[in-house]
């Protein structure tokens, strides 16, 4: 008993999951197609792209901002007979939790082929109102949590200003230092032909924008776009047979700190401090064996609490380890490859973009933009109001 | 206790109160600024709930003095939603309470660029009806 032999080690499917593929719906202003459009268009890319047939898909998950039952009802458009489903939401970080999910789900057999998907109307829909507010009507009543805060004319911008200010007085962090994240992410996208902005930028560029809610400028702030993306991950197994190199699921991990900004229980500490340290012990790697890093960067702020709660650098000390141009291209750790949140498009909730451009620098396909001998990558995503961040490892070599 | 002062005109949002929490919202419009305290396991929170979020017990009410300071804050200068865009610009902290939890609140009675992290704030409510007041704070 309890023998295996060579032949029945052989026998056994290598289920060790895998990305196989990845497409992006039109970004970042797409008024041809609505939110399910840019679902169903992601979702044809990611197939051509992987070579699976939408009839293998056996397991979906997905979120948006349509309702409450927007994915059994994308479930039944796509035409997706799934026997593992799953609908978690955690803001932008839904994709991040979602493959955690899902690369447990492959491993137990659960299913074979999971299709996750994310698309958004948001800007050709409600125009940039996300940040600022417009949504309340006066005098309106606010039941549940959000009556501590509603009467206050808090803003989504607002929220992340909370933690901005409060990492600045307790580790001296400044807005310059904050600034060249933006700066850094503005360089990438200017090798993306689809970015909304393209353009150089400085320091004093992000220091000189409007201010919007102190210390937060304009530019410190991420775009408001529409898209939309979708992930195909698979077996090891399977993968052999499709059309891309494979992308392996080294760790994955998730947290949650709080829902609401008035309950975060540390202002200069994310989530991230929790789950990146689960992620990095299951992918058996340091933050040292990372080669690039796709991080949440709805705000500035966002990157260095994610930054440093990940280990890249230690506690306080994000702002200078930004200001010595890591991040930058050329630099040892390079950010949002894609030109990110802050440049290239933000569809409300950005974490599926993430998983997306760590997978094509690891296949190698990112041209210009391409991270030299890149063997490891890190998405990182944040949802709510530095609510639930999820952190995915992912490597080129199978683990 | 806090100072009650009748709203002239209430536009913002209105707390809708349920489960629980409308005592909260009662005893504003009476002066009294509640929090919660276990019995269990000693935690004291806000926002109020049915549970102890920290041991699951059941809280009791508890007065809170009125007092804390600025743990954090931002000047909000831009908000579509109204009225708030007819108030431009205005602070938004978290207030850390001399018992400990930490509320949002609005800062008034001094220009926004004079709030600073750490500054010593007091409660007053603001009457939006007979039994709802919604807490505020100035400069101590």
């Amino acid at each position: 008993m309890g023998q295996h032999t060579t032949d029945n080690v052989a026998a056994v499917a290598d289920r060790t999951p895998v990305i196989a593929g990845i497409g992006l719906s039109d970004y970042p202003k797409a008024p041809h197609l609505d939110a399910t459009g840019h679902h169903v268009q992601a979702m044809q890319r990611a197939l051509a792209d992987s070579g699976v047939r939408k009839q293998d898909i056996d397991g979906f998950a997905t979120v948006g901002m349509l309702g409450a039952d927007e994915a059994p009802a994308l479930a039944e458009y796509l035409g997706i007979d799934h026997r593992w489903f799953d609908a978690t939401m955690t803001g932008g970080s839904s994709f991040e939790f979602h493959v955690q999910h899902a690369a447990a789900a492959i491993r137990d057999g659960m299913c074979d082929t999971v299709l996750i998907t994310y698309g958004s109307d948001f800007l050709s829909r409600m125009g940039r109102v996300l940040g600022t507010g417009g949504f309340m009507q006066r005098a309106q009543r606010v039941s549940g949590p959000g009556q501590w805060e509603a009467p206050y004319g808090q803003t989504l911008i607002g929220s992340y200003a909370l933690a901005a200010r409060r990492h600045m007085h307790e580790y001296g962090t400044t807005s310059e230092q904050l600034a060249e994240i933006a700066v850094g992410v503005r360089e990438y996208a200017g090798l993306n032909p689809l970015a909304m902005y393209r353009d150089p930028l400085t320091v004093d560029d992000v220091l000189a924008s409007r201010m919007v809610a102190d210390p937060l400028h304009k530019l410190d702030c991420c775009v408001t776009s529409d898209g939309g993306g979708a992930i195909i991950l698979t077996t090891a197994e399977r993968a052999r047979d499709l059309r891309q190199p494979p992308v392996y699921v080294l760790g994955a991990a998730g947290s949650e700190t709080h829902w609401y900004i008035s309950q975060m229980p540390d202002f200069t500490e994310s989530g991230a401090a929790r789950c990146g340290p689960v992620a990095f012990a299951q992918a058996g790697i340091t933050p040292a064996d990372v080669d690039t890093i796709q991080l949440y960067d709805s705000f500035t702020i966002t990157v260095l609490l994610l930054l440093e709660g990940l280990g890249f650098c230690g506690k306080g000390e994000g702002g200078a380890f930004v200001a010595e141009g890591h991040l930058r291209k050329g630099g040892r750790l390079p950010l949002n490859t894609d030109g990110g949140g802050l440049s290239s498009c933000h569809p409300g909730m950005r974490g599926i973009f993430l998983l997306a451009e760590a997978t094509r620098q690891l296949r190698h396909q990112a041209g210009e933009a391409q991270v030299p001998n890149c063997d490891i990558a890190l998405a990182c995503g944040s949802g709510g109001w530095l609510s639930c961040i999820a952190a995915v490892i992912l490597g080129r070599e199978h683990p | 206790m806090m100072d009650v002062r009748s709203a002239e005109t209430w536009q913002r949002p209105i707390p809708a109160g349920g489960n629980v929490v409308g005592e909260f919202w009662s005893a504003a419009a009476e002066g009294r600024l509640l929090i919660q305290h276990c019995p269990s396991c000693g935690a004291r929170q806000f926002y109020p709930r049915q549970l102890c979020a920290t041991c699951g017990g059941e809280p009791h009410w508890e007065q809170a003095s009125g007092t804390g300071v600025v743990h954090t804050f931002t000047i909000v200068r831009q908000n579509g939603a109204a009225p708030f865009k007819d108030e431009l610009p205005y602070v938004v902290a978290m207030i850390e309470l001399a018992e400990g939890p930490r509320m949002m609140g609005n800062v008034t009675g001094c220009a926004p660029e004079a709030v600073t992290v750490g500054m010593a704030v007091r409660a007053y409510a603001v009457k939006v009806e007979d039994n709802l007041a919604v807490p505020f704070w100035e400069p101590a």
